[in-house]
């Protein structure tokens, strides 16, 4: 059973009409002709919908509860994953996954974000928001995957960090101000890619790499576009606006600068075709990581910091001559 | 012609009646007491009843923390632009110029070099009062330029924060301006000079999640509001009261988030002795 969006209501009813003439299908040629004719109509509609999806539609599709999770994508391309639980501290925080893995040969550090796809393992997953703990386990994952030299590849799927009591007593913060820091020096190849939902600071506690890559529908954002509207439009129900005014999809990152490459996702989302979207990122990943490692860790370390540096928009009058 | 209209008396009217009544009289903002606004000035804007800090102007600030007279200030002219073309209810170039003529200012950090007794720093001081001191590209970029005058000064850098977070009017720059400021106090750690960070009166989101919880020594303002998430945001999630004193500095210190609550009257003296040890 097909998991449709609101917006994907024309296409549900095209596929319908389809699936009806088939089982009814006598193998009369009229009806032959009706079901060659509702599927060039079906694949016009998918094509003339999905290249004009509006920031809304596409946040919607990132959000999915059917698209591909970093679970799905290590099931594909990643040989022998090992999970390593736990931030030595305090707890296993099961919003965020990370084990080591073998991928195109070489061993690994994956990392990412979990949401779950049942509403049992969202639970379990806190709907994929991390407490501090979920950073701190992933930082240390990151410091061993340095220690020994491994490439670093995180995957982006959050709504955010949790807001929460215990969060809070517990240095949610800190905990993601740390990883920015740390992050930031350290001295292996990293990768990631935004594979659904990039929200806010939770998601960039796992995003400062040398290479951002994003699937085309996902989002990336320094607030919600409901929490953008409750704050500045005083009405949640404005999301769709704030949507567009925060600029947040794969195109917009791309031209604002922020990422490396946009990842073309098959007709209709990742979630209709999970293997093709697979082998796309697998493909990606590939590429940049073996650019990567043809840097030593001094070449890397300068480009990762230029990158991050020279971010952001403003003027700069040139000092006054006197 | 008008013969009933009433003749106009512009000059006697200020005079007739004692000026600015209702300034002279304060309320404070955590005890809800009434109190009088020139025994807070004299205080150090701290309330006599319950020792609440009251937000300062970066002004008041520098003169706080610096020696007379001391203080440069670096690139003011550094000004914000709207990459996004963001508007709300309003558009975001409306709102930056109605905030530069209310402060003066092109945006919300003030940066510059100073002494405390003597000893040179880097000082930084967000303005809560542009934009909520929220970070965009210019409050990101004067951060990593101070920094970088500090490594190459070899001098410490003390940050004053209070900021509602990331400015939303920016979008992802301003979210990236958290990696950006990360990244140079890890380069400012790599070459061993100190970064001390005093967080007033509100400090939260985006600006506590990076340069603000990286400190070497975090201080706290008394009772100052200190968090990642609002408070509104975390009861609308766990659908429950928060407990009275939720997210102030003396939660903090309690939880092990900040290393010591020092009041403003005392910050000066303790910001220059720990210099005096790192």
């Amino acid at each position: 059973m097909k998991d449709y969006l609101d917006f994907e209501k024309p296409i549900r009813d095209l596929e319908e009409r389809i699936e009806k003439l088939v089982g009814a299908s006598t193998g009369r040629a009229s009806a032959q002709d009706e079901i060659r004719k509702l599927k060039a109509k079906l694949a016009q509609t998918e094509t003339e919908l999905y290249a004009s999806l509006s920031p809304w539609q596409r946040t919607q599709i990132a959000r999915h509860a059917q698209r591909p999770s970093i679970q799905d994508y290590i099931n594909a391309f990643c040989r022998d994953f090992l999970e390593l639980h736990g931030d030595r501290a305090f707890a296993d925080d099961q919003a965020i996954l990370g084990g080591l893995a073998t991928f195109g040969g070489r061993s690994v550090m994956v990392i990412g974000h979990q949401k779950g796809k049942t509403l049992k393992e969202r639970m379990l997953r806190n709907f994929g928001m991390p407490n501090p703990e979920g950073y701190r386990k992933a930082l240390r994952l990151m410091k061993l995957a340095e220690k020994f030299d491994r490439p670093i590849l995180t995957f982006i799927d959050t709504p955010g960090a949790y807001p929460g009591i215990g969060a809070e007593e517990r240095g949610q913060a800190e905990a993601i101000a740390r990883n920015l820091l740390v992050m930031a020096r350290l001295r292996v190849p990293m990768l990631s890619v935004v594979i659904g939902e990039g929200g806010s600071g939770g998601a960039l506690a796992l995003g400062v790499t040398d290479r951002v890559l994003m699937l085309e529908h996902s989002v990336y954002s320094v607030i919600s576009p409901e929490g953008c509207a409750a704050i500045l439009w005083d009405n949640p129900a404005k999301a769709p606006d704030a949507a567009a005014a925060l600029k947040m999809t794969a195109s917009d990152l791309a031209t604002l600068k922020i990422i490396d490459e946009i990842i073309p996702e098959p007709i209709g989302g990742a979630h209709r075709d999970p293997q093709a979207m697979a082998e796309r990122v697998a493909k990606a990943l590939t590429t940049h990581l073996s650019q990567l490692e043809e840097l030593l860790a001094e070449e890397l370390l300068t480009q990762r910091d230029q990158k991050y540096r020279q971010m952001g928009v403003f003027t700069d009058p040139p000092p006054p001559v006197s | 012609m008008a013969w009933f209209k009433k003749e106009s008396t512009p000059s006697a009217e200020p005079t007739k009646r004692p000026k600015v009544v209702e300034g002279m009289w304060l309320k404070c903002s955590h005890c809800r007491e009434i109190v009088y606004r020139k025994e807070v000035d004299r205080n150090n804007k701290v309330c006599p009843k319950c020792e609440y800090h009251f937000p300062i102007s970066v002004t008041e600030r520098i003169a706080l923390l610096t020696d007379l007279g001391t203080f440069r200030e670096w690139d003011a002219d550094l000004a914000p632009q709207d990459p996004l073309g963001f508007s709300d209810s309003r558009a975001y170039p409306e709102r930056l110029k109605a905030q530069q003529d209310k402060t003066g200012r092109k945006d919300a950090l003030v940066t510059g070099e100073g002494a405390i007794n003597g000893r040179r720093l880097v000082l930084a001081v967000f303005d809560f009062s542009f934009m909520g001191g929220s970070m965009g590209s210019v409050v990101g970029e004067k951060l990593c330029r101070a920094i970088e005058h500090a490594i190459t000064m070899r001098l410490p850098v003390v940050l004053v924060c209070t900021s509602g977070g990331a400015r939303m009017q920016e979008g992802i720059l301003s979210l990236m301006q958290m990696a950006k400021t990360s990244a140079a106090v890890a380069r400012l750690g790599e070459a061993r000079l100190p970064f001390i960070t005093i967080l007033a009166d509100p400090t939260f989101g985006g600006v506590t999640a990076s340069v603000a919880m990286l400190g070497d020594v975090i201080i706290a303002e008394p009772k100052a509001l200190i968090g990642f998430a609002g408070p509104r945001v975390i009861e609308q999630t766990i659908k429950q009261q928060l407990p009275d004193e939720f997210q102030r500095a003396e939660f903090l210190l309690e939880h092990g988030i900040v290393d010591m609550i020092v009041e403003r009257r005392r910050l000066k003296e303790t910001v220059g002795s720990l210099l005096g040890h790192l």
